[in-house]
Formats: structure tokens, sequence, C-alpha cells
């Protein structure tokens, strides 16, 4: 799966899921501060990115992901 | 410091009558029942089949739904049913109420369709899948916070579960708070969303409830003689309570005082009541002392009046040994006839009936009231609201538990 492919799917559940804004996501918007995803929703956003990839995310792997972008790049790493 | 009286200010509520305080008092005084067959899942399978349910409320277009996925429907009910008392009270929504608010909110069983929600995330998927937003919606206290969140009150807060007493306690608590200078105002109020599946199937094992499916509109009926039970409802309302002295520095619209507060238990079954409403009684004997009356200068009644036999017996029974030759004069009625049974939320709601029935002279009915039962034979002003000057009326609340509230509310 390519890069830009593993982004739309993160927007779409992002927006479908979490209620998020769609305006709002793009590879540099921040988790936290530009989509209002606060230390709950990121185990939501865990759970959900699971779901979707078939894959497991560990907690350690999460230490650098602030961005969209960076999320999308754990991702694409993984599958 | 002198005592302080404690007045309302503001009124805010969303229920089966209706989403603001208006609609609902024009229902509640045209005798409109808010009961009707289940809409909020499918609820062919059980033997209960209608509630009061909140109707033309999305919590995803009200608050977004990023915000609204966080909260059980009762939270969403608690925020919205603030909203209206705060701009009510004639306070700005833009700035938080700040240090000088505090919060008392009572529900019975909070956000219990989120805890049956992942009841079954868990034993369909496992642990791992659970959502990290179930506790913080399913937690009594749930409405609580993020009421306070949401419109900023930090000074202090409780959350009171004594069952369908919960938001009457939480008015005489935070009456109590006013009244001992600990904080001027205070938002209070309650909530209830328990018209989920397996709540109302366990409510219906105990039967506690109507099982009139045929016609949602006409089950509840408080003091009939064919009353079989409550009717599960939903919704929220909440108050604003302020110190006599704030309200008169800001020119606040005054709904009318919170003058008298009694509070008792019955320590006799977790269900049913003390026989001849023996607890109620003395709940009701301590407001009225609280409020420094006679009983005969009390018009109105806004009565606990679940529709349940036993209820509405022993309740009449307390009635007549508060109040003797007078208890057949006074003006009674259950509102819960038209709204349901709000659990947690019903003492919030009942006081609003109150104060506003005292403000418009005007006492709304018990509907579906036909058929006299001998041993209920008081003035339950049946099937049509009646006008009537009110200078002091009072609302019973009683919960499983045993816990009886018993507020009073009077003009001047």
């Amino acid at each position: 799966m390519e890069v830009n492919e593993v982004f739309e799917k993160v927007k779409t559940l992002f927006e479908e899921e979490l209620g998020i804004d769609s305006e709002k996501i793009n590879m540099d918007a921040k988790l936290e501060e530009d989509l209002e995803i606060d230390s709950l929703g990121i185990v939501e956003v865990v759970m959900a990115f699971e779901d979707e990839f078939e894959i497991e995310i560990d907690d350690e792997e999460l230490t650098d992901v602030g961005t969209v972008g960076q999320a999308v790049n754990l991702l694409h790493s993984k599958l | 410091m002198t005592k302080q009286r404690v007045v309302v200010t503001g009124l805010g509520t969303i229920n089966p009558l209706g989403n603001n305080v208006i609609d609902t008092w024009n229902n509640l005084t045209s005798g409109v029942s808010g009961i009707d067959h289940i809409t909020l899942f499918d609820a062919s399978d059980l033997p209960v089949t209608f509630a009061g349910e909140v109707k033309n409320f999305d919590a995803n277009e009200y608050m977004g739904k990023q915000n609204a996925r966080k909260l059980d429907r009762s939270g969403h009910l608690s925020i919205f049913a603030a909203e209206e008392a705060i701009q009510d009270a004639g306070f700005d929504l833009s700035k938080p109420l700040g240090e000088d608010f505090g919060i008392v909110f009572g529900t019975g069983i909070g956000g219990i369709g989120a805890t049956e929600d992942a009841v079954r995330v868990y034993d369909e998927r496992g642990s791992t899948r659970i959502s990290p937003l179930a506790i913080t919606q399913l937690m009594p206290n749930s409405s609580t916070g993020q009421v306070a969140i949401k419109y900023g009150i930090q000074g202090p807060s409780l959350t009171i579960t004594t069952a369908c007493a919960a938001s009457a306690n939480a008015i005489g608590e935070a009456k109590r708070m006013i009244e001992q200078n600990i904080v001027d105002k205070v938002l209070v109020g309650g909530t209830e969303s328990g018209t989920t599946s397996m709540t109302i199937g366990a409510f219906a094992q105990i039967k506690a409830l109507s099982k009139q499916n045929d016609e949602p509109q006409k089950a509840c009926k408080p003091f009939d003689k064919n009353r079989d039970g409550f009717v599960m409802a939903e919704g929220s309302t909440v108050l604003i309570l302020e110190s006599e002295s704030s309200a008169k520095d800001r020119d606040a619209k005054i709904y009318g005082y919170i003058s008298g507060y009694g509070s008792s238990t019955d320590a006799y079954h977790i269900t049913a009541p003390s026989e001849g409403g023996v607890g109620a009684l003395r709940a009701m004997e301590q407001a009225i002392s609280n409020a420094d009356i006679s009983k005969e200068k009390i018009d109105y009644i806004n009565a606990h009046g679940t529709s349940t036999p036993a209820n509405d017996l022993n309740e009449t029974l307390a009635i007549k040994s508060l109040m003797n030759d007078y208890a057949y004069e006074v003006n009674i009625s259950s509102t819960k006839s038209m709204t349901g049974h709000l659990l947690g939320g019903g003492g919030a709601f009942e006081a609003m009936a109150s104060l506003l029935s005292m403000k418009n002279s005007l006492i709304p009915p018990t509907i579906n009231l036909n058929d006299s039962d001998e041993d209920c034979d008081l003035n339950y002003t049946a099937n049509h609201s009646i006008e009537k000057n009110i200078d002091h009326s009072m609302s019973n609340s009683f919960g499983f538990g045993g816990h009886n509230a018993v507020l009073i509310f009077s003009k001047q």
C-alpha cells in the first residue's frame, strides 16, 4: 500500500469514526493541537488503526508520533 | 455571617415533553403525555416496549461528533439543559462561570448506556477493544465533570446518587452550601438516560414498570385504581441557585425561593416504601420545619406519584398523616403522569414544575386519573390543570434504597 493510500484511509477513519473535521486533516496536522485528540483519544486512534489495518501497535512505537504524517509513516512501515 | 436565603434564577430542561422550559411548561399544563413506543433501540424482545424518550435531539448535531463521542447520552442531555439554564439566569456563555460557582448534580444510574455498550464489546471482542472513553462516560459523576468543564465551573462540586431522590437531594445540598456562605451560586441539576435495553429489562424484572404496551400515553396513571407501575423516562433539568443578595445585586430574575429541605431514610426495604410512608413523612415534616411555615400554608404538592401501587398508596398515607383534614383540600399532582419517571433527573424536573406553578399560578394535572382508588382519595388535580395562587409548594422525591428528599418553594 502506498503512503498516500494509507493517508486516505487514515483521513476517512478520523472523519467517520472520530468525527474530526476533514478540512483539518493533512500530513502536517498535529494530533493534539490541531485535531484535538487528547490522551484518551490517542488510545482510540490506535485501536481504530489496529482494526482497520489488522496490525498491532505497541505503546513504545507511539513515542515519536505527534502528527498525522508520522502516524501514516508508522502504519506504512508496518504493512 | 447571616444565613443566606436561596433563590432560583435560571431554568433549563430537555425531557420527553420538550427541549426547553417553555415548550415543557405548555405541554405540562395542557395535559400532554410525553410517553410513546421506544424508538432509540429495538425493544420488541422486552416485556415493556414504551418509555418517555427525549425527542428531536441529535447530540452530534448539537455539540459535534468529536465531542459527542466522549459522553453518554445522560451527559449530552446535561450539557444541553445547563446551557439553557445559564443563559436564562443571565450569564454569558462565552465566559467561564469561575470559582464563585459550585455544581451539584444528581443521577440514579449515571452512564448506564455506556456501561451496557462496553460490556457488549468486552463479551464480543475482549478487553483490548473496550473504548478508552467507557470509564469517563459511565461514571456517575460524568455529567458533573463534563458540565463543569464545558461552562468553567470551578467552585465546590458534588454528585449525588440517591436513586430517584438524587436531584432533589442535589437541590437541598446546594441550598445548604449557599446558606452556609460556602459559595453564592450553584448550578444544580439532575440527569438520566436509562431508556436502554438492559435497564428497562431489569426494571421490568422487579415488576416496577407498567406493562400497558398497547396505549403508552395512558399507561402512567398515578393514584388511579388501575395503575400498574412506572414508565421509564429520560431527561435532564438544571436550575441556577443563588443567594438572594447575589441575585438582587445583579438584578436577576427570580423564580422563587427554596425555603425548605428535608431528607430522611426509611431503613426498611431496598425498594418498598416504609409502611404508611413514615420515612417520607419525616422528610416532609423536616422540610416544613426548615421552611418555617405551617402545613396549611402549602398550596400545592408535586407528588412523587410514580404510578406504582406501593408508592402512591404510601405517599397518600404520609400526606394524610402530615396534614390531617387539610390533606383533602391541598392540590396534589403527579407530573410523572406526563413525563414518566426521570429517575435521578426527576427531583430537578419537579422542582422546576413546582416553581413554574407558583410563578404562573397554574397547577399541572395528574393525567390518566379516571378510576378512583378508595385508598387514594385526596385531591390529585385530575386530568385538567387549574388556576390557583400558590405561595408555597412542596415537591416529594423518594428513591430505591429508602431515600426521601422533600423541597419547599416559596414565592416570598
